[in-house]
């Protein structure tokens, strides 16, 4: 047996007070994504929950370089540590560069949430799996279509080789998103991230595709960053779950930690709010809190929940919360805790 | 597909028909005829014109007769013939006449679109992709500029400075020794060393709109999702936009085809005149305003064949290179 490389003990993948700025010629600059950290463990799946707009895909979009060009990313690294290659900080690769490009689509691939407009129309599916294989793998464009009829056979697409010669408007919904799967598996990833994989599919398809995805990650042993604003999802399939509020994740953790005893404001008002979104275009907006999430452009200089939170007190809207550790890998970004990890002191 | 093409061929041929009748219709709708004409610019030289010749003329060409019965003479002798008629200002056949001035139209028109798909297209591709770069701003200037200035305009200045700065006399597509000559690899160089300038004036405002078309529907293109997937597969992004976005920014593109030619006549007519260019504008021109009606009837006729072949080809490629349409797709 080859020795483990010392890589493959850590986090897969580990982003580290991230940030994300978009700049336009008119216009101030954005700032979506003001603070992230994340850890994948190998193998296992993150789920990343927050409303819209807080800045889960443009996190997503930032792990493969892919975010358009009006994007910088001002601080933090992303630090992406595979088994079998020396630990590289994404963040400072080129977008376009071939190191930067052996990673994507290879090592990390992606699923999006439209299926019915993430697929050329233009050409077939199958065309478009094989394009992928090639570009990464030394073999005969015959040795891809095989490999491809495969895997549309593993993602339960009915009659794979005639369908790998069908373009995607010849397939419904569910079908165009098991193509998209068997693309982003083509190249057997280290981690695959699932951008709301499934908020565009009906309940049943839903579900399905769920379990597909929880079935290849036991079959591959991939990592998955998958993200959604439902939380019944999360409890579904996630290992860890990171809750992300107006571009900063304001706590991490187990599933069941985080699920048992939520720390941050935010995510226990996530929780309580639970039981009471039975109608599914509620539990949709994932919005139980009063009021509506400002815009980057008003977020707080403090905490950015300060505007909503219903226990803020005096440094919350000045002072950034440091992230703190509340349990073994759990950590919450909130004045709160680390207030009362330090006794004696008095809350004014 | 076997089936499109049948019915596409059989609306075809009525829309051909059509425009047959249309044609000869538009050209009879001015009061009186080419003999009116004639008497007219006679008489304003000062000759004096015997009312019985000019009758007898009348009775020769069929020109009292009632339009259907004209329209028939005429169309019967296309179909069975290819008699077109007879030029009554040239005394001559309309197919003697009209072959060589279409030749040179569809000449210098496809050089125009040729040169128009070949500029126009990567300087689209360059400004949607960096968009508000400099590069895209200069492209912007250069459309504005394109499409403000007049043909003739941009026609007369280039002659002008050829003239001032090189002492060139441009105008005409051949030099004398070549005009009647045939073929060869010396009448193509001389047809070059002519035809670059009527070609760049067509092409100018031809370039300067497709440029913004190309811009425009790449854009469109760019946003969506299915970039962002071929991206997300590691392909270098030159790969990316030439093989995905493009592609399908092109699809519109092609539809166009059909059209071009008939628009490129049209626009070119002041063109030709100004520099003297033996093509079918001029010639349409003038019999218009003469009532040459066989002259200039077959000219629209044959135009509107032009159109209608240059459409089906146009969409027998987008059938072939979009799917959804091939398919009965969205
Ligand atoms: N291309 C872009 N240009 C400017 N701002 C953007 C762009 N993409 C996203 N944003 C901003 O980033 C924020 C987060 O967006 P996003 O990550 O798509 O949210 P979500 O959590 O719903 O996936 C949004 O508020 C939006 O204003
Ligand atoms: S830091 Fe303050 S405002 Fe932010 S969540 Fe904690 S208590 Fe609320
Ligand atoms: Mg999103």
């Amino acid at each position: 047996m080859p020795q483990i490389p010392m890589a493959a003990e850590g986090p897969l993948l580990t982003l580290d007070d991230l940030s994300i700025v978009f700049s336009s010629p008119d216009e101030a600059d954005i700032v979506a994504v003001r603070q992230v950290d994340l850890t994948l463990r190998r193998g296992k799946t993150l789920a990343l929950v927050g409303e819209s707009g807080c800045g889960k895909s443009v996190t997503a979009r930032a792990i493969l370089r892919i975010l358009d060009k009006s994007a910088a990313i001002p601080s933090g690294q992303i630090i992406f540590s595979p088994d079998d290659a020396e630990p590289v900080d994404i963040a400072t690769l080129n977008p376009d560069s071939i190191a930067m490009r052996t990673i994507r689509g290879n090592r990390i691939s992606m699923i999006f949430q439209e299926p019915m407009s993430s697929l050329s129309p233009v050409h077939t599916i199958g065309d478009q799996i094989d394009e992928m294989i090639i570009l990464h793998e030394r073999v005969t464009p015959k040795q891809a279509r095989e490999r491809t009829i495969a895997l549309l056979d593993q993602v339960g697409i009915p009659g794979p080789r005639e369908r790998a010669d069908a373009y995607p408007f010849q397939l419904s919904g569910g079908l165009r998103q098991r193509a998209m799967i068997a693309m982003a598996l083509s190249c057997n990833p280290d981690l695959l991230i699932a951008d709301e994989p499934t908020t565009a599919l009906d309940v049943t398809t839903q579900a399905q595709i769920l379990d597909l995805l929880r079935q290849l990650q036991d079959d591959y042993g991939m990592a998955m960053l998958f993200i959604t604003h439902d939380l019944g999802v999360v409890a579904e399939i996630a290992d860890d779950v990171a809750v992300m509020y107006l571009g900063d994740v304001v706590e991490q953790g187990d599933v069941f930690d985080v699920f048992a005893t939520p720390q941050h404001p935010y995510t226990r008002a996530l929780m309580s709010s639970i039981p009471k979104m039975q109608r599914k275009a509620e539990r949709e907006r994932l919005q139980p809190i009063q009021g509506t999430v400002p815009s980057p452009k008003d977020r707080p200089q403090g905490c950015s929940f300060s505007s909503r939170c219903p226990v803020a007190f005096e440094p919350c809207a000045k002072v950034r919360p440091d992230p703190t550790r509340t349990g073994k890998q759990h950590r919450t970004r909130c004045h709160l805790i680390e207030r009362e990890l330090k006794p004696g002191e008095v809350i004014v | 597909m076997l089936g499109f093409i049948i019915s596409r061929l059989i609306s075809m041929v009525l829309t051909i028909w059509a425009i047959s009748l249309v044609a000869f219709a538009i050209i009879q709708l001015p009061p009186g005829d080419y003999l009116t004409t004639y008497v007219a610019t006679l008489s304003a030289s000062g000759d004096r014109v015997d009312p019985r010749v000019i009758e007898a003329l009348r009775e020769q060409y069929g020109l009292g007769q009632p339009f259907i019965v004209q329209y028939w003479k005429w169309v019967s002798g296309i179909v069975t013939a290819g008699d077109f008629g007879q030029s009554f200002e040239w005394g001559r056949p309309v197919t003697e006449l009209i072959w060589g001035r279409l030749g040179n139209s569809i000449l210098l028109e496809g050089l125009a679109v040729i040169v128009m798909w070949f500029v126009a297209l990567p300087i689209g591709v360059y400004a949607a992709v960096n968009k508000y770069s400099l590069g895209d701003y200069l492209a912007t200037i250069f459309g504005f500029l394109g499409l403000a200035i007049p043909n003739f305009l941009f026609a007369l200045v280039l002659m002008y400075l050829g003239y001032a700065w090189f002492g060139v006399v441009m105008g005409g597509l051949f030099s004398p020794q070549f005009e009647g000559a045939h073929w060869s690899f010396a009448r193509v160089l001389d047809f070059l060393s002519n035809a670059w300038a009527p070609v760049l004036v067509l092409a100018t405002a031809g370039t300067a709109q497709l440029i913004r078309v190309m811009r425009a529907n790449l854009l469109d293109e760019l946003r969506k999702p299915y970039v962002t997937t071929a991206r997300a597969k590691g392909l270098p992004e030159w790969r990316v936009i030439l093989k995905y976005p493009v592609r399908v920014a092109l699809n519109p593109l092609v539809s166009t085809i059909g059209w071009l030619l008939p628009t490129l006549v049209s626009s070119s007519v002041i063109v030709s005149v100004v520099m003297n260019l033996p093509t079918a504008g001029p010639m349409l021109l003038r019999s218009l305003t003469t009532q040459d009606m066989y002259l200039a009837g077959t000219l629209i006729l044959l135009l509107g064949v032009l159109t209608v072949i240059g459409t089906l080809i146009s969409d027998l490629i987008l059938a072939w290179i979009d799917p959804r349409i091939r398919y009965g797709g969205e």
